[in-house]
């Protein structure tokens, strides 16, 4: 495909779920003896993490997205905004949960390079743009009701990400420009604790996330990193917690650092999420210390 | 070092997961929970949490909030309209009470049999743990005592959601 023709594709996709949403959100508006809508516990489908799955703001959950029950479609969409000392991300999407087991989402990337790209000959304010696609299927278990067992809920998911700076990210020594994700998730709720956690394991060739390609000099092979969550519950309405995300070392030019945020959730109702945080990205190409406020906010159903 | 190990203990414990895993979806109900569906066992350890409820007075102005928000509530509205309700709020302060370790005996019927023919779906379900939970905001119970009590009372979720 060229590029017109997969910025046309994600364009569908987005259409597609905002279909999905619009006629879910118009069948729910119909009789009491129609299908319901939104009858998940607050918060318990999490929010949306950078690349599009419902989960922390680094890293998916088990969880499936939208606050619909093994009955009902949930879908949201959202948009957040990371602001670095060197470097600012953009990235707004869908995503769509059918009955608690499976998740479809999308999310465009936006990575200014800013006065960088400048320093690096690209021009200033460069822009790498990413489409990732998202389907994420839950295999067992209840992350809430399942409090008499130790078992979490575990779901399976793949993100296919698609780069628009082929050229560049091949400069860098990237292999290609776009790649598969694929990850296994176990979230457990602790409600007696209030305390939810997620380990999370992808098998991943990305670089910074896709943002700088994926595969490089130093490996081209599919490497296991670990993710984690802790969220601590305050109330029904608020979480605050920590995340990680360990990364590859794929380029010889550009060492990449795991990344670390601590975060506080606020959901005033079923339909609004926000989510700010303080993230640590480490090392991005040449700028050290990328240290900055994340922002998110989510609406849906 | 230690991440290489870290990533071989989740790995391993994906794997054990899912060898013992199936079963677990597809099993209607688990003949442990079959035998304590009367009730939820007591739990000594709660009885902070049993203070924390206003001990037995507490949990009877919580059942009759509780049944109010239940009734004003269309989603759980029509499993307690023909009921007795009276019956229902006594026997609940009793199941939590003996829960929470309070001075109190469970004489209610077996929970699998009360719900048998009800037809009660997640959405109810849920809807019920919210109406409980904005019963118990309403009367000052801490948010972590709340979940402690909630945590005793989801094990008993085969015996209630049967659709």
């Amino acid at each position: 495909m060229r590029t017109n023709d997969k910025t046309r594709f994600a364009g569908l996709i987005g259409l597609a779920l905002g279909g999905c949403m619009l006629s879910a959100v118009a069948t729910a508006a119909g009789t009491d003896a129609g299908p319901t809508t939104s009858n998940k516990l607050l918060l318990t489908g999490g929010v949306s993490q950078l690349e599009g799955a419902a989960g922390g703001g680094l890293t998916p959950w088990a969880v499936i997205g939208g606050y619909g029950t093994r009955d009902e479609i949930g879908a949201n969409a959202f948009y957040t905004r990371v602001n670095l000392p060197d470097y600012h991300v953009d990235t707004a999407g869908a995503m769509v949960g059918l009955y608690n087991r499976v998740e479809l989402s999308f999310a465009r990337q936006r990575f200014d390079t800013e006065k960088v790209g400048a320093a690096l000959g690209l021009g200033e304010g460069f822009t790498f743009r990413q489409d990732v696609v998202g389907v994420k299927v839950r295999l067992f278990g209840d992350v809430v009701l399942d409090q008499g067992s130790w078992l979490p809920q575990v779901s399976v998911g793949a993100q296919y990400k698609k780069n628009d700076q082929d050229g560049v990210v091949r400069f860098v020594g990237a292999k290609r420009s776009q790649g598969t994700d694929y990850y296994i998730s176990a979230t457990k709720l602790f409600l007696g604790q209030s305390l939810l956690v997620d380990g999370t394991v992808r098998f991943t060739k990305a670089n910074q996330i896709g943002i700088l390609g994926f595969g490089g000099d130093l490996n081209n092979s599919y490497k296991p990193e670990f993710e984690a969550s802790v969220a601590y519950l305050l109330s029904r309405h608020w979480a605050i917690g920590a995340e990680y995300r360990q990364k590859p070392n794929n380029l010889g030019i550009a060492r990449e650092d795991d990344w670390y945020d601590a975060f506080v959730a606020w959901a005033p109702s079923k339909h609004v999420s926000l989510t700010v945080a303080y993230a640590d990205l480490g090392n991005i190409v040449i700028k050290d210390r990328q240290r900055g406020l994340y922002a998110s906010v989510q609406v849906g159903f | 070092m230690y991440k290489h190990y870290f990533q071989l203990a989740t790995l391993a414990a994906a794997v054990m997961l899912s060898q013992s895993i199936l079963a677990q979806d597809t099993a209607p109900m688990p003949p442990q929970s079959a035998a304590m569906a009367a009730s939820a066992p007591r739990d000594p350890a709660l009885k902070p949490v049993f203070d924390q409820f206003g001990g037995k007075p507490g949990l009877v102005t919580l059942m009759n909030d509780f049944m109010d928000n239940l009734m004003a509530d269309a989603r759980t509205r029509p499993y307690f309209a023909d009921s007795d309700r009276e019956h229902i709020k006594a026997e609940l302060v009793d199941q939590f009470c003996v829960i929470l370790d309070g001075p109190c005996t469970y004489t209610g019927k077996d929970m699998v049999k009360v719900h048998r023919s009800l037809g009660i779906n997640r959405a109810a379900f849920n809807a019920l743990v919210e109406d409980l939970q904005t019963a118990m905001d309403k009367n000052n119970v801490p948010f972590r005592a709340q979940n402690k009590l909630l945590a005793k009372l989801a094990p008993m979720h085969p015996a209630v959601i049967t659709r």
